[in-house]
């Protein structure tokens, strides 16, 4: 990168409450130029709240928002360079496909003739080509999600706002527009801001993400920062599949814990943040960390070996799990089968052996929500 | 239900049963009614209790000017109250379906409906009282320095059509209420993002998706001012012109049942045309406008 240049959207400290709730706290951070940034986090964190104080529909109380360097104070909606694609996609059924697109040309003075030429090219590379005359409810819900992004993206904004796009989709359909979003975005170079409670999503298609939580920002990085670094333990559960193990901090040796369980297990972690001997902590050992063996000879050497009872099998074709008992405690834990096909004769009950590399495990201490 | 597994005859007199009182009633009290008057309006009276048809009676609407001006001046304030009435329910459907929430919206409603708590004729009668040139209205006026003598209010046009703005309202707001009820706020606020202003939201996405709602209310409101008997004839008095006074006249003064029938007649087509033309000019189908009322 050569200067640093203006991000495209700046938010400042800003707050939103409602009554004595306060949906959006003092929240800031920058997306720069031509990424795609997601904002991830529960039912009602307080994403759609921000996301419409950046459209403009709602007034921060207090901050600031800056789009492309301009304080956007006062500004309304119809006056920012920022489209926004709606959750339920509000396209105008009284109007064609065409008419759609080039609405906010209209808007604009563009006249008649280069308006309907514009919007032919925004639908033709949309893959909707000569879909211009047909009326809104003839569409497939994909094409609808297409026409949507193309209503905006023919204004040029400089941010595309979306709030949950994908959400009214079906399953295949919503991995399918996954796809075709990450390949839009590459194409216009647009800065995309995306809203999602599915972290998936949020991983597949962000340069950046934040996790929201409670109206701040627990994290703000990149998908693998966040995977394999998360922060905090609300990232470290939301992001990705995690077992979650509390219990008190045994020993503390340099940046590894012994955590030991309510019911006396006792396993080894790496401390994310700083954790003191004898606090309450919690320890995350991802199902894909932790390795299966027959017998305890095979794992690695200088590692803890622990042993439990199959409870379960899981079968997800290359997601499949197998959900142990550890043989004290009865801790329920998951782990990945491996892809090789190991332990495809695995069987209910069976007593195995397994183990996990303390550096890939983090530790937190408990309750450590950032306030 | 049990009964739609019967023999279709057996439904078949379900449902003649089930609407048998209702088809009556329209039977005696509308079509009969009219199938009369047609017959009455055709008819002319040579001498005492003799008659012949003819057309007589709508040639002499045709060819009295008295008459055709009555029945333009009937129809063009009519049409003058309908466009009031609209711009004045507007705002208010609008804060209702829109803006309040919950118990101020009913109240809004109850607001449009007070006007029918009071049987028309007291509610007109105060009015008399309220603008006759010793009345209340003019007496502030003149005390406030705003006129030298007291002004007569009553017998205005402007009057007039005050009176059936008021009394036609309540049919205007209930179908602009729940056109502009269905209007998802989303297609507001995506017009809003894509910069259209208010005008141009109002123009391109509010006033196309209400466009069902907007032609029931002014239909049913048309031909409620254009039947209307009592405000236009007590507020306006001699000078209301109306064309209902005209039918009483003829029917309940002169006598004259063959004049006020072709006159009944008249109206009828009147209504109809309007509302024919309103269908047109709004490219709305009868049968979608009819579910919205
Ligand atoms: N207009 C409003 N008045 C009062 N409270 C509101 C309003 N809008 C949102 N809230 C509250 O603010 C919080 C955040 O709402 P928001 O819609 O931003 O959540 P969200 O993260 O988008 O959730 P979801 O994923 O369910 O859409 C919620 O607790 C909600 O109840
Ligand atoms: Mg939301």
């Amino acid at each position: 990168m050569s200067a640093p240049a203006t991000p495209d959207l700046e938010v400042r400290a800003a707050v939103k409450r409602f009554a004595e709730h306060t949906a959006v706290d003092a929240l800031s951070f920058s997306v720069a130029r031509g990424s795609f940034f997601s904002i991830l986090g529960p039912s009602g964190c307080g994403k759609t709240t921000l996301l419409r104080m950046i459209a403009g529909f709602i007034q921060p109380d207090d901050g600031d928002i800056l789009i492309g360097g301009n304080s956007m104070k006062g500004v309304g909606p119809n006056r920012r360079p920022v489209n926004m694609v709606f959750q339920q996609l509000a396209l105008f059924p009284m109007m064609s496909v065409g008419e759609n697109v080039a609405f906010g040309l209209a808007r604009r003075g563009v006249a008649r003739a280069e308006r309907t030429r514009k919007a032919d090219a925004m639908l033709e590379r949309v893959g909707l080509a000569g879909a211009a005359r047909k009326k809104v409810d003839e569409l497939s819900g994909g094409q609808r999600q297409r026409v949507a992004i193309a209503r905006s993206l023919v204004l040029e904004p400089t941010l595309l706002l979306l709030d949950e796009p994908l959400g009214a989709l079906d399953l295949k359909l919503r991995e399918h527009m996954k796809i075709e979003l990450k390949q839009l975005q590459a194409a216009f170079g647009t800065t995309f801001v995306y809203i999602t409670h599915d972290q998936s999503e949020a991983l597949v298609l962000s340069d950046h993400v934040g996790v929201m939580n409670r109206g701040r920002f627990e994290q703000l990085g990149t998908p693998q920062q966040l995977y394999y670094e998360p922060a905090t333990p609300f990232v470290a559960g939301f992001v990705g599949a995690n077992n979650r193990i509390a219990g008190t901090a045994l020993a503390v040796n340099g940046g590894r814990v012994t955590v030991r369980t309510a019911d006396g297990w006792t396993l080894e972690a790496r401390a994310s943040s700083p954790v003191a001997g004898g606090a309450a902590v919690e320890a995350f050992v991802r199902p894909e960390v932790a390795m299966l063996a027959r017998t305890a000879a095979e794992l690695p050497a200088g590692q803890a070996t622990h042993s439990g009872e199959v409870e379960s099998l899981l079968f997800d074709g290359a997601n499949s799990a197998v959900l142990l008992r550890e043989s004290s405690t009865k801790f329920e834990f998951r782990i990945a089968l491996p892809q090789t096909g190991q332990y495809a004769d695995l069987k209910v009950g069976e007593r195995i052996h397994f183990g996990f590399d303390p550096e890939r495990a983090t530790c937190f201490p408990a309750g450590d929500r950032h306030g | 239900m049990d009964d739609t597994a019967g023999p279709a005859w057996q439904r078949r007199l379900m449902v003649g049963l089930l609407l048998a009182p209702a088809l009556l009633w329209l039977f005696a009290l509308i079509v009969l009614p009219h199938v009369d008057l047609a017959l009455l309006s055709f008819r002319e009276r040579t001498a005492p209790r003799e008659f012949v048809t003819s057309l007589a009676q709508y040639r002499t609407f045709f060819t009295e000017p008295l008459y055709w001006h009555i029945f333009v001046r009937t129809a063009v304030i009519s049409a003058i109250s309908t466009a009031l009435t609209f711009l004045v329910a507007f705002p208010i459907a609008w804060t209702i379906a829109k803006l309040a929430r919950g118990r101020a919206a009913t109240l809004l409603f109850v607001v449009c409906l007070i006007p029918f708590w009071v049987s028309e004729t007291v509610r007109t009668l105060g009015w008399m009282i309220l603008l006759r040139e010793s009345g209340v209205l003019p007496g502030i006026l003149v005390h406030l320095g705003l006129a030298d003598a007291p002004p007569e209010l009553l017998y205005h046009d402007a009057t007039i059509l005050v009176g059936l703005v008021y009394t036609s309202l309540l049919f205007m707001v209930v179908p602009l209420v729940s056109s502009l009820e269905s209007l998802d706020n989303s297609l507001i606020e995506a017009a809003y993002d894509l910069g259209a202003s208010g005008p141009a939201i109002l123009r391109r996405i509010v006033i196309p998706h209400a466009l069902p709602g907007i032609t029931a209310g002014c239909i049913v409101v048309f031909m409620l001012t254009l039947g209307n008997y009592l405000t236009p004839n007590l507020l306006g008095g001699t000078s209301s012109q109306w064309f209902t006074e005209q039918i009483y006249t003829q029917f309940i003064t002169r006598f004259n049942w063959e004049q006020g029938a072709a006159f009944g007649f008249l109206l009828l087509g009147l209504s109809t045309t309007m509302v024919w033309f309103g269908l047109k000019l709004s490219g709305q189908r009868f049968s979608d406008v009819m579910r919205r009322t």
